[in-house]
This record gives C-alpha cells, sequence and structure tokens, in this order.
C-alpha cells in the first residue's frame, strides 16, 4: 500500500498537477502535525469553491466586468498556487490574461478549462490522501526526480 | 527539518533551574527565534501555511485575515509585535494602505507578499516603503531571513538617533525622564549641561553626516537654522541665494545642495505661511516683523520656558537656545504681547500632566471639555483658555484631544495640545484612534478639525484662536509623525479646528495647516511627531508640505500663520512643531506639550490673538511642560492682533522641539527642527 502511494504521488508530480509547493507543504507536516497537508488541501478547496462560484456568477452577468474578474483571479489563483496546484495555476494566468485583452470568449473558454483541471485535481487529492490515511504517516517527502 | 531541530531546541531552552545561566545565554542566541511577527491575509490557506513556516521557523506568529483588525491589534499592543507581513490585495482595506499606517502609526518594518509579481506593484512597496516583497507561493526559505529587517531598522533607527542629537538612546531616555521629573520648575542646571552636551553632538553629528556619508543628511539643528535665518534676513529673502547664504553661514561641512535644499523648504515653509495668513503680503514680510513683535514679549518668554523646556529634557538644549535666541531676536523690541506669566505657569503645569496621558488615554472627552472652556472664552481670556486648553489636552494625553475635537471644535484648542501631548503617549495607539478620528474630525463644527484627532480644538482661544487646533497633531510620536494635522488641512481648516467658538466661522485658519490627512498619509514613516501642530499650521497654513517638512514646517506654519495673523511672526509656527514632535517622540509629553503650544499659537494667530494665547500656552505646556507654556501664554494675552506675539521663538521652540523630537523622530527623519520642520526628511 505504501508503494501504491508513492507510486500515486510521484504521478501526481509528473503529470504536472503538483508542483515543487507541494512538497514545500509536505516538508512542514511534523508529529505536531500530522495531517497538516491534508488540512491545508482542505481548506483550500472549501475556500476556492466560493471563488469559482463568485467568477461563475460574475460571468452570467452581461457585459463582463473584466476587472472584477481578474480580480477574483488573482485571489484563486494566488491560493492555488500556495497548495502547488499546478495546472490549476497555469489556467488560471490563462484566464487573467484573457481578462486583461478584454476576451469575453478567451474568458469562458478558460473558465471552463480551469474548472475541468480543478475538479479533476480534487478527485485526485481526495483519493491521495484518503490512501494515505489508510497506509499511515509518510516518510520524508522526496522530490521528483 | 526545522521542526524537529526546532522543537528539540524549545524545549532545550523551556528547561529552567539547573538551566538559567543557559537559558539566559540562550535568549540572547535564539533570536531570530521568538522574533513576534504578525501576518495579514486574506486568504485562509496562504494564512496557514505561512502560520505553519513561521513557527517552523520558531517564530512568535499571530495572524490575522482583516487588515482592520490587526491595525486594532498593533494599536493595542505597540510594542507588541516584531515584524508584519501582510498581504497586497485584501477585500477591506489595501496592503499598501495598511502599510502605509503601520510605518506612520508604529514604525514597524513591513513586508508584503502577493502573487502578482509585476514590476510596478513592487515598486508600490517600495515607495510606500515595505521593507521587502515576497512572491507567493512564498517559500520558507524566504521567511527564514526576514528577521534582519528588524535589525536593521532598529540599527537605522540608532543612527538617526544620534543623529538627531540626543547622545545616545540612553540620554534621550534620560531626558524623557528628566522631563517627567520636571514640573514648573525650570532645572537650569540640567538644562544647561544637557544643552551643551546637545550641542556637541549635533555640531559633531552634523560635520560627520556631511563628510563621512556619501550622501549625507544634514542636521539642521536649531542653532543650524538660526544661523540659515540671520544669513536669509540679511541678504533680503529675495535674494538670497544658496551661494551667499553658504558664504554668510560659515559652516564648514555645509555644501551648498544642503542649503539650496533647505532654502528651498523654508520658501515654501514661508509661502504656506503667507498663503494661509490673512494677509499674504505678510508673510515675507511679516516674517519678519511678526516674528519681532511676536518676539519682543516673547523672548523674555522664551527664556522662560526655554529653559524649562531644556529642563525637563524635552526641548532639547539646543532646540531652547535657538528658541531664545529666535525669540530674542525677533523680539527687537516690540514687547507686542504681555505674556502673563503666571498663565504660563499654568499652561505648564497642565501641559505636563496631559502630557503624559497621551499614553493611551483617549481622552477625548477630556479635550473636549477642556477645550470647550477655551472656547467660550473670549478673546481676552485667552490666557485662561489656554490654561484650559492645556488641561485638557493635558488629560487628553495629547491624542485624545485631537480627537475631542469631537466635534467641539471650540474647545479642540486642546485637544491639539493634548495631541500633542499624545506622540508622548506612544500615542500611536492614540493617534490612531485619533487619527482615525481627525479625518473624521472635519466635523461637524464644520472645520475639519484637525482630522488627525487632533480635534484641532486649538479654537480654544477664544474664538480668535480656531487654530488652536492643536488636536491634530497626531502625536504619533514614533513613527508616523502621524502628524494629526488631519485636521489641519488645508481644506478644513477654514475654521476648522479651532472650535473656538467661532468656529466654522473661522476660515482664515483653515487649514493652512492642510496637512493633517494629507501628510499623514505621507507620513508614514516619518513622523514620529505626529505634527498636530498641524492643526495649527492649518490655520496658517495649509500646505502640508511634504509632511514630512510639514510636520515640522506646519508648526511653522501654523506659527507663522498665526503669526501673519498677528504680524506675528511666523516662526512661532515652527516652534509648534516641533513641539508637537518633540511630545510625540519621547517624551511625548513635554514636547508635545510645546508643540501643541506652539500650535496653539497658531492658531491663535489666526484667530488673532487667542491663538497666539493658546499657543503659547500649549507651547509651554508642550514643550517642558511647563516651560513652554509660560511662552505661550504671555503672548497670548497681548492684543488680539497680536497673539503670537512670539510665537516667540517659536521658531525656537520649534526648533528646540524638532530637535528634541529628533530622537525620537523615526530614522528616516531627522527632524532637525527646521523649524519648517522637516528638514530631516532626507534629501
Amino acid at each position: 500500500m505504501r508503494r501504491q502511494l508513492a507510486i500515486m504521488r510521484q504521478s501526481l508530480f509528473d503529470q504536472g498537477y503538483l508542483d515543487e509547493q507541494f512538497i514545500e507543504l509536505e516538508e512542514l507536516q511534523d508529529d505536531a502535525n500530522p495531517n497538516f497537508v491534508e488540512e491545508v488541501v482542505t481548506l483550500y478547496f472549501r475556500d476556492s469553491a466560493r471563488l469559482i462560484l463568485n467568477i461563475q456568477q460574475a460571468l452570467e452577468r452581461k457585459p463582463f466586468d473584466f476587472n472584477k474578474l481578474d480580480g477574483y483571479m488573482h485571489q484563486f489563483k494566488g491560493s492555488s498556487s500556495s497548495i502547488g496546484a499546478n495546472k490549476v495555476k497555469a489556467e488560471s494566468t490563462l484566464f487573467r490574461e484573457y481578462c486583461r485583452s478584454a476576451n469575453a470568449e478567451g474568458c469562458l473558454r478558460a473558465f471552463q478549462q480551469l474548472k475541468k483541471e480543478y475538479a479533476t485535481l480534487r478527485k485526485k487529492l481526495e483519493a491521495y490522501f484518503q490512501l494515505a490515511r489508510q497506509t499511515g504517516p509518510l516518510e520524508t517527502a522526496s522530490r521528483p526526480k | 527539518m526545522n521542526s524537529s531541530s526546532g522543537k528539540e531546541y524549545m524545549s532545550t531552552a523551556s528547561s529552567s533551574t539547573g538551566w538559567k545561566a543557559a537559558d539566559a545565554a540562550a535568549a540572547a542566541d535564539q533570536f531570530p527565534a521568538g522574533l513576534r511577527v504578525l501576518v495579514v491575509d486574506d486568504d485562509p490557506t496562504c494564512l496557514m501555511i505561512l502560520e505553519k513556516m513561521l513557527r517552523t521557523c520558531l517564530y512568535e506568529v499571530t495572524k490575522c485575515n482583516r487588515a482592520e483588525i490587526a491595525l486594532l491589534m498593533l494599536r493595542e499592543n505597540k510594542n507588541g509585535f516584531d515584524i508584519v507581513i501582510s498581504d497586497v490585495h485584501m477585500p477591506d482595506m489595501d496592503g499598501f494602505k495598511l502599510l502605509e499606517h503601520i510605518g506612520l502609526e508604529m514604525d514597524l518594518p513591513v513586508i508584503m507578499m502577493s502573487a502578482d509579481d509585476g514590476k510596478h506593484v513592487v515598486m508600490k512597496g517600495v515607495t510606500h516603503g515595505a521593507c521587502d516583497y515576497l512572491i507567493k507561493p512564498v517559500r520558507i526559505e524566504a521567511l527564514k531571513n526576514i528577521w534582519q529587517h528588524v535589525v536593521r531598522k532598529r540599527k537605522n533607527e540608532w543612527k538617526d538617533f544620534e543623529q538627531s542629537g540626543s547622545v545616545e538612546e540612553g540620554d534621550r531616555l534620560l531626558k524623557q525622564a528628566d522631563d517627567a521629573d520636571y514640573s514648573s520648575s525650570a532645572n537650569e542646571g540640567n538644562w544647561k549641561s544637557s544643552k551643551r552636551r546637545k550641542d556637541d553632538e549635533d555640531e559633531t553629528d552634523e560635520r560627520d553626516d556631511t563628510s563621512t556619508l556619501k550622501k549625507p543628511r544634514v542636521v539642521w539643528s536649531v542653532e543650524l537654522h538660526q544661523q540659515f535665518v540671520a544669513a536669509v534676513n540679511q541678504l533680503g529673502i529675495d535674494k538670497a541665494v544658496p551661494k551667499k547664504i553658504l558664504e554668510l553661514m560659515n559652516v564648514p561641512g555645509l555644501t551648498r545642495e544642503n542649503v539650496a535644499s533647505h532654502l528651498q523648504k523654508y520658501r515654501l515653509y514661508l509661502r504656506r505661511l503667507s498663503g494661509v495668513s490673512q494677509h499674504p503680503s505678510n508673510l515675507n514680510s511679516s516674517f519678519m516683523s511678526p516674528q519681532e513683535a511676536a518676539f519682543g514679549p516673547l523672548s523674555s518668554l522664551n527664556g522662560l520656558d526655554l529653559q524649562t523646556l531644556a529642563a525637563t529634557g524635552q526641548l532639547p538644549a539646543q532646540s531652547l537656545a535657538t528658541l531664545q535666541a529666535a525669540g530674542l531676536g525677533r523680539s527687537a523690541g516690540k514687547p507686542g504681547i504681555p505674556m502673563p506669566s503666571v498663565d504660563q505657569r499654568n499652561i505648564f503645569s497642565f501641559e505636563n500632566p496631559k502630557l503624559r496621558f497621551g499614553e493611551g488615554q483617549q481622552q477625548h472627552v477630556n479635550n473636549n471639555k477642556q477645550m470647550n472652556l477655551l472656547h467660550g472664552i473670549p478673546t481676552t481670556m485667552e490666557p485662561k483658555q489656554l490654561a484650559g486648553l492645556h488641561h485638557t489636552a493635558q488629560s487628553m494625553g495629547n491624542m485624545n484631544v485631537q480627537v475631542a475635537s469631537n466635534g467641539s471644535q471650540s474647545s479642540q484648542n486642546n485637544p491639539l495640545l493634548m495631541q500633542m501631548a499624545q506622540p508622548q503617549a506612544r500615542g500611536q495607539v492614540i493617534n490612531d484612534s485619533s487619527l482615525g478620528h481627525a479625518p473624521r474630525l472635519l466635523s461637524p463644527m464644520g472645520q475639519p478639525i484637525l482630522s488627525n484627532g487632533i480635534a484641532t480644538n486649538v479654537s480654544t482661544k477664544t474664538g480668535i484662536q480656531e487654530n488652536i487646533r492643536a488636536p491634530s497633531y497626531n502625536p504619533v510620536l514614533q513613527t508616523s509623525l502621524m502628524l494629526n494635522f488631519p485636521t489641519n488641512h488645508a481644506s478644513e481648516l477654514p475654521g476648522n479646528s479651532f472650535p473656538l467658538g467661532t468656529t466654522p466661522g473661522i476660515p482664515s485658519l483653515t487649514p493652512k495647516v492642510a496637512f493633517p490627512e494629507d501628510v499623514n498619509s505621507d507620513i508614514k514613516g516619518s513622523v514620529g511627531f505626529m505634527l498636530s501642530y498641524d492643526i495649527f499650521s492649518d490655520l496658517n497654513q495649509h500646505k502640508p508640505q511634504n509632511w514630512e517638512l510639514q510636520n515640522i514646517g506646519m508648526t511653522f506654519d501654523a506659527s507663522q500663520h498665526s503669526n501673519n495673523l498677528q504680524g506675528n511672526h511666523n516662526h512661532s509656527q515652527p516652534v509648534l512643531v516641533q513641539q508637537g514632535f518633540s511630545s510625540g517622540q519621547v517624551n511625548g509629553q513635554n514636547k508635545s506639550a510645546t508643540v501643541v503650544s506652539k500650535a496653539m499659537f497658531s492658531a491663535g494667530d489666526s484667530t488673532g490673538h487667542a491663538s497666539a494665547q493658546n499657543g503659547n500656552q500649549h507651547l509651554n505646556s508642550l514643550l517642558v511642560d511647563g516651560t513652554v507654556r509660560v511662552k505661550s501664554e504671555t503672548v497670548a494675552d497681548a492684543t488680539p492682533t497680536n497673539l503670537y506675539p512670539d510665537h516667540f521663538g517659536q521658531e525656537d521652540l520649534m526648533s528646540a522641539l524638532l530637535k528634541q523630537q529628533d530622537p525620537i523622530a523615526p530614522a528616516e527623519h531627522e527632524f532637525d527642527f527646521d523649524g519648517y520642520s522637516l528638514d530631516n526628511i532626507p534629501e
């Protein structure tokens, strides 16, 4: 099971879902906070869901308020990057570029893509943590490659 | 990783008994462990991660997700944190605004953070005074070294202290202690010795600064400024060119550039005075003449006050000298306003107590009450009013006063004083509160009472004084000079602060000083002195000149302003400024008292007399706790026109104050008393 967990973890990195920042979080985890990473990730998904909703609602109002959208996405990007959500972060950067160039079409497309990535990451991490809880605390985090 | 070793370390350190010696050593070695960090970010995920990272670095972390709450925490516990880390984009307050507030009020190092790494945002951080900028996602490595900013800042503060003329921080503290001790009795002996010491130091510092530093910041001590002014006057304000001034001054180590920039500030100051005063033409000309008139009576006072001030230690010996010199110089014989010595004393005594309050008491309420006293009193009463003001001011503890404006503009005079006093109180807290109010102070009266909370109560003087605004001072003593001016805002001034009864009507008063609001934001770092004066200055001058200058200048302006009105010298204003500053910084009280008094003066000027009296009173109280007061009062009594009689020495006082404040002034400023203040502002 440990091996399974390790493989799962490695693939998350290899596939670009997670980046170095995630390892930073893992390194913060210690005996005093044995579930730190999971707690942070859970908090992230809870808080960012709110942001996603705000953006969604903003995209339903025409014409688009690009400044506001950019603002929301800036927050979302900050949050995502802090847990190492690599792909999600990339999508939010793209979205912001469309906002800056006032490309409504582009924004919509980017948002759809972002939501997809976001959902995928969530699923993967949930599975990961579930397995982790079953296997017991991980050993020292090792950087990919 | 750190955590494991950290834990171990901690457990070792915490073991007691047998480890006492080791503990002590450990404590010293512990740094940066235990560094008290306040982290502000609206993103809960980031906040959680940062907290954990900082804990891992062995820092003591307090997290906060709202900027306003963070400010409250900082204000409540001024010395409770060593460094602040804040996000740039927050919903309730812009991170840069928070940065400004902290810089002004608490002078703590602030690190900005953001996912935004755009050049202009980072630049904004720099210009607003952030000591570092981190890009999110933040890595723990970046946090490991943040302690360097704390050390660096402390080191700079020390340096500033020295430059400002205080022998060393110890001396400054000593002076503060002395000040506290002095009530109304002047301690000539001490004053003289401290003065001498200060003189020596200042001179040395100045020379050192100019010669050794690459970009030496010239400390415009009272004496130096006096020399400068003398040179300018000799040449004629219109013909005064830096080169000639430099030659006349004949100060080794002083460069033409130093003089040029100082001249520029001086000119602005004068312009402000003239612009503010009702007699615009007077400005420059009146500068000289009113001064004389003002000085007449002032000179006598000055002596007293200065000494007292000196004694209390608040007023740097040099400043006193300067003030005296100024007073004497000016008085050329115009008795002008006979300041009742008695009153002065009262003021003096009042001031002291009040000043002390500054600390945190928001005695706004008190101020109001007191201020009212002043306001209600017709011009003739002025001296008394001043006294009253002082009281209130004092009770307010400086700061409160400001807020006091609570609307009662008339009473505002006191608040000013008080506010000035506040600086002492470390008022930052108070200041903040007052400040916060200050802008609001504009109060119902219609007068923008020193927004800084200083509720420019100044108006006390019986209506005339409106300017008394002192309240604005935001003694922010420490770092942020929060120039309480806020009330002074030029816009407001028109009547602001001086609740004097006349209130809103007092357009003249208006904001000459106008600084307060402007200043505050600018001040950020420099303040320390919060020149409540601004309030006064407002009266006289609205222009908040660079805030930094303004602080000082404000007083100048304020005083000058009044001068203009009265024909007195505008200098008095500067005095105020100083006072405010001093109080803020050090002893806060005394200094602020002086400042306040000065401010009062200014206020008085505007109104005519009342302010003078108030101003004087304030000054007195501010300065030395009493010494200054004497001065102010006498002035006030004089004919309404002259209220400011003297700002006597206000200039001197100011310089003195400024000087005093220097130590306190945040590292950035060197307040040297430029009369118009802020020369300290790094050039």
